[in-house]
């Protein structure tokens, strides 16, 4: 494991971008959201990190998937929590990695459908290229790239660990 | 092919909804876990999610039915399909040509899942075996054989209100066993999570000959049946189902069948009272137990949406083949 792959001096450095995020753009009482289940693992450790009031909340986007149709039902979902008031709410979400897109296009139509946000910002740990969708984060952890049959993975919860699987 | 063969595909998912009978423990409570996530969707602003969007249901009554037929509806437009409600009269005696030509109509209209009641045992059945491979049959309650998604809404306001260890309840199914569907399935899924003692209360003529070998205890006298329970699940009396002097009278089953105040304290203390509905108030039930603080019967209405949210969805998710998931 290189060192530019340890957690939490990536998850110091996402800290220190949202605090400036949030007195740049004056996001007052911000709400953080994790994506199940890696995200809901960062978001934990952010929340903590930047004491934010507002509860953590948690998306699960198995009923927003793009794919339904084509993979089915995950029987482990776990219902959505958002312990607050999404109608002009700023909202922070987190997610362990950003690839195609589709996951965090998936979790803004569900967080739409619970109100309307005054605002989204994006947090992920890790961001490697293989876009399918016009979306970036506004803050990263680490950027990687990462070829076709590569992949990066966040184990956890405890400790939180990435590990780079590469094609035999 | 039997039942449980035809709702299941290569993978052990499910591909219908027939039967509780032959489901696997884990499944069922695959069924129970998913509902659990979809009972959120109602807090959300926008009721609804996704998954389901550009499908047709088509839901088949053959048979009248407000409650099943509104729940199946509203879970069907949770999750964004499109409905279309028919309700067909119970017609002639060319029924099976008749039902395959209702069919093959539909399915020219691209219609992606049928839900089905039909007053005929083994209806959802038949129509399983002879629809396209896309289409997905959900049994909503056939002749006297099964109410699959009534008996999972059952098991999932059991879970809700005792947790999820069915081995330590004891449960009585009180009533007119003998046309009821409901029983049937409720006993299959209670055998399938290993309920501690199943038992089933009512008068001889009420109760079906092979209930013994169904796994569950007889009891001709409500008194005994229903003492140190800790859930009674009542059942409707059937009565556009009887043919015959079965009962003396309603008013005779009351006095002998009746869910009063006085019996429910042989009960344990914090039994829970359940009912299919609609009921028959003063024939099962008193009014006093029906609205009462033991009673979860409108618990049920509601639960019976999330549970058939997870059916609907589960089956619709199977159609296809497996590949890769998203990031």
């Amino acid at each position: 494991m290189d060192k530019n792959n340890d957690v939490d001096t990536l998850l110091d450095a996402m800290a220190a971008q949202l605090r400036t995020l949030i007195s740049e753009r004056k996001l007052t009482e911000p709400a953080m959201v994790g994506i199940h289940t890696g995200g809901v693992w960062v978001a934990e450790r952010l929340h903590k990190k930047l004491g934010l009031d507002v509860p953590l909340g948690s998306l699960d986007i198995s009923f927003y998937r793009d794919d339904f149709t084509r993979i089915g039902m995950n029987p482990q979902v776990r219902p959505s929590q958002l312990p607050f008031d999404i109608d002009n709410r700023h909202i922070i979400l987190v997610d362990d990695v950003l690839h195609t897109g589709r996951t965090i296009r998936a979790a803004l139509n569900e967080l739409f459908d619970y109100g309307r946000p005054a605002s989204i910002q994006l947090a992920v740990l890790v961001d490697r290229c293989g876009r399918e969708l016009p979306i970036e984060a506004n803050v990263v952890g680490r950027k990687m790239d990462l070829g076709n049959g590569e992949h990066v993975k966040l184990t956890g919860p405890e400790p939180l660990t990435l590990e780079l699987q590469t094609p035999a | 092919m039997n039942h449980a063969e035809l709702q299941m595909d290569a993978q052990g998912r499910l591909r219908h909804f027939l039967t509780i009978e032959g489901l696997s423990r884990q499944l069922v409570t695959d069924i129970l876990d998913t509902a659990e996530s979809f009972s959120g969707v109602t807090e959300q602003t926008v009721k609804k999610v996704p998954l389901l969007r550009g499908k047709t249901i088509v839901n088949l009554f053959f048979e009248a039915s407000t409650r099943t037929r509104t729940t199946f509806e509203l879970a069907a437009k949770r999750l964004s399909a499109d409905v279309l409600n028919m309700n067909i009269g119970a017609s002639s005696a060319t029924k099976g040509e008749t039902l395959l030509d209702t069919l093959r109509n539909l399915e020219a209209m691209h219609v992606d899942m049928f839900v089905v009641r039909h007053a005929e045992s083994g209806a959802a059945h038949f129509i399983a075996q002879h629809v396209a491979p896309h289409v997905s049959v959900i049994n909503g309650g056939d002749g006297r054989h099964a109410h699959p998604t009534q008996a999972m809404l059952d098991m999932f306001t059991i879970r809700r209100v005792k947790g999820p260890d069915f081995g330590r309840l004891r449960i009585a199914i009180v009533g007119d066993l003998l046309h009821s569907r409901v029983a049937r399935s409720q006993i299959h899924a209670l055998n399938i999570l290993n309920a501690g003692e199943v038992r089933v209360v009512a008068p001889r003529t009420l109760i079906p000959a092979d209930a013994a070998s169904l796994g569950v205890h007889v009891y001709n006298n409500f008194e005994e049946g229903i003492r140190d329970v800790d859930v009674i699940m009542m059942l409707r009396l059937q009565r556009e189902r009887m043919q015959g002097a079965l009962l003396p009278s309603e008013h005779e089953y009351f006095r002998l069948f009746g869910l009063t105040e006085k019996r429910l304290a042989l009960a344990k203390p914090d039994v829970t009272v359940m009912h299919p509905g609609p009921i028959n108030r003063g024939v099962e039930m008193d009014s006093q137990v029906a609205d009462g603080p033991h009673s979860v019967i409108l618990a049920q209405v509601t639960h019976g949406i999330a549970v058939r949210m997870a059916v609907m969805s589960m089956a619709m998710g199977q159609k296809a083949q497996s590949g890769e998931g998203n990031a």
